[in-house]
């Protein structure tokens, strides 16, 4: 790995982050935070580890991706729409009427898709669906089945009933990666009904672990190299991210998980100036 | 009479036409889909078998037996039952969901929901032990809600065969089909009306019976889904042997609901009754009121149940209980066949 190759992906995590600024400003409301600290490991995914082809996004032989908490669905739209699946002008009709890129993602608009999410929980059950097809197929060893999620989602019991499926299927076409940030809506995930510890919960249930700094380029394909290598076993990759990465007043605070800018807490920055701030800070990123 | 095109089986009615199930062929309606989703299986190797640990209750067995590798156990998941067969369906594959009605569709309607039918996946779920007859179980295990589930949401075919027969015919006719579908079965053993050479079509109503003559319109139409079928059938032979017009119509499916069919039938009658094992709120009759009350307002009554919940008993006897016997459905027909103008 060059650090070249390096330099580019984190310059494609923040055109990822500023174009999905740009599209909440517009949309006037969505989710930030989760976006934000999920930008560095979609760069990596559509960029390097994802095999996919955005100008024949139904070629058969490509990996899934299947993202469970669909909130954070600005990361992925920008994501797409920089790896060249749509124009990234079209992230501006963000949760407008009519528009492919609805608040959660729904598969009818935008067909490339390959599930409508939102209602927490449910995604991982799908991949693990998925992957069991590739194995009844033979084809378990041709592509991964890649689910994000979030930590907040594993307080359903529908992603606990996936866990035991996948560990006693032995899934190991499937690495789940978990964006660990430590908040929720109502606020820190260990107040509001404690995961930890998370990492011991995973291996009880059979699965391999792979503990990585989600904001850490070069760590995050260090632990997706290792998660091809598990045999015999589903593999969890526990990403240790920052919520609102990269814009100064929206990291760490639960308050941005669910506002854009122009609607969060107003004590760093406030209310009309959010969104220029934000945008100011990205672009003076220096690579 | 019978109507022959249907090709019924001819020992449908016992002499006296009292209701004496012990004078019919019985078997089953859980038995026909196990026999079903083999041949489903046979015929189309994407078809795959997802159970909730039932698998010899939903008589998925079969399937299980003879295809193991394209065969999982979910546990006692209804939730993940249903999500994980939305992502085999995603590959390519046509996946059967079993469960009890009560739990599957009844626990996990929002995963129905977002990942099935908002998803537009062809999973086919397979809701077993139906109906009130389910019996000694008591009402815990008596899912009397199932049908208005499921047929709320676009896109979902909500099929419900009358007997065992009909129900193995439904099974390999929606392993061809990419729709979302709910198939509604039944426990215990109800009587064999159909035939194999009984024409089956998703989507499409039949005459089961029509005792109407000299090209005169019949007094009053019954409409029935399920294994209740038979006792609008027995009520019809008798009210017919005392002079009455009666038509009945077998209604397996109830979404896409045969708009044409139920038109005719409410034009030529005037008068309809329909029978179901199901509130009748968001049940069968109410998807027949629907259509009706916008296209031909006719006077309709409800067999089934009224806003209560089941207990223990055997079939019989809660049958009778919560008004969906013999004497009930005479009851619906005497009272409709008074409001027609």
């Amino acid at each position: 790995m060059s650090a070249e190759e390096i330099k580019h992906l984190q310059k494609k995590a923040n055109d990822i982050r500023i174009s999905l600024i740009e599209a909440l400003i517009e949309a006037k409301s969505g989710h930030s935070g989760g976006p934000l600290g999920m930008a560095d490991i979609f760069s990596v995914l559509y960029f390097k580890e994802m095999k996919h082809d955005p100008k024949n996004p139904e070629w058969e032989e490509r990996d899934r991706l299947v993202l469970s908490n669909g909130h954070i669905c600005p990361v992925l739209y920008s994501a797409m729409a920089h790896a060249g699946y749509f124009p990234v002008e079209e992230l501006k009709t963000l949760r407008k009427f009519g528009s492919r890129l609805q608040g959660h993602p729904h598969r009818e608009y935008l067909p490339m898709l390959e599930n409508s999410s939102g209602p927490l929980g449910s995604g991982l059950s799908q991949a693990v669906g998925m992957a069991l097809a590739d194995r009844i197929d033979g084809k378990q060893n041709d592509r991964i089945v890649w689910c994000l999620t979030s930590d907040g989602e594993h307080n359903e019991g529908n992603t606990w009933e996936a866990v035991l499926l996948a560990g006693k299927e032995k899934l190991h076409n499937l690495i789940q990666i978990i964006d660990r940030n430590y908040i929720q809506i109502d606020g820190n995930t260990e107040e509001i009904m404690p995961l930890d510890p998370f990492v011991e919960k995973y291996k009880a249930f059979n699965w391999h672990v792979i503990e990585i700094n989600g904001n850490d380029i070069l760590d995050i394909i260090r632990g997706i190299k290792e998660a091809r290598s598990v045999e015999n076993k589903p593999v969890i990759i526990v990403a240790d991210t920052v919520p609102g990465k990269g814009v100064s007043f929206m990291e760490n605070r639960y308050e941005w998980h669910g506002n854009p800018p122009g609607k969060g807490p107003e004590d760093v920055v406030t209310k009309d100036k959010q969104g220029e701030v934000a945008l100011k800070e990205l672009r003076a990123i220096n690579f | 009479m019978i109507n022959e095109e249907a090709k019924l089986n001819p020992n449908i009615f016992p002499s006296d036409c009292a209701v004496d199930e012990s004078d019919f062929e019985m078997k089953a309606i859980r038995e026909g889909f196990g026999e079903g989703l083999l041949a489903a299986g046979e015929l189309d190797e994407n078809v795959v078998g997802l159970c909730a640990d039932l698998v010899e209750s939903t008589k998925m067995n079969l399937f299980a037996d003879k295809f193991p590798n394209r065969f999982i156990e979910i546990g006692v998941a209804e939730q993940n039952l249903v999500t994980v067969a939305s992502g085999m369906a995603a590959m390519g594959k046509i996946p059967f969901v079993s469960s009890y009605a009560m739990f599957s569709p009844g626990r996990n309607w929002e995963q129905i929901r977002t990942t099935i039918t908002y998803n537009d996946r062809p999973v086919k779920i397979v809701g077993s032990h139906s109906g009130i007859s389910v019996g000694p179980d008591g009402g815990t295990h008596q899912a009397i809600e199932d049908i208005a589930l499921m047929r709320v949401l676009p896109r979902m075919v909500v099929i419900s065969p009358c007997d065992a027969i009909e129900a193995r015919k439904a099974t390999i006719a929606l392993a061809k089909t990419k729709d979302p579908t709910y198939i509604r079965l039944a426990r215990e053993k109800t009587p064999v009306m159909t035939t194999e050479e009984t024409p089956f079509e998703i989507g499409k109503a039949q005459i089961f019976f029509d005792s109407s003559h000299d090209g005169k319109n019949p007094d009053v139409g019954i409409i029935a889904t399920g294994a209740l079928l038979h006792k609008a059938l027995v009520v019809a032979k008798t009210l017919s042997n005392d002079g009455a017009m009666v038509r009945v119509m077998n209604l397996h499916t109830i979404k896409p609901l045969d708009t044409d069919a139920i038109l005719k039938l409410a034009r030529e009658t005037g008068a309809l009754v329909t029978v179901e094992e199901h509130q009748i709120a968001g049940g069968m009759g109410s998807a027949v009121a629907e259509y009706l009350a916008e296209h031909h307002p006719t006077p309709i009554e409800f067999v089934g149940v009224r806003d209560q919940y089941g207990q223990s008993g055997t079939p019989d006897e809660l049958i009778e209980h919560y008004s969906m016997g013999v004497s009930h459905i005479k009851e619906a027909i005497n009272k409709v066949i008074k409001r027609k103008k």
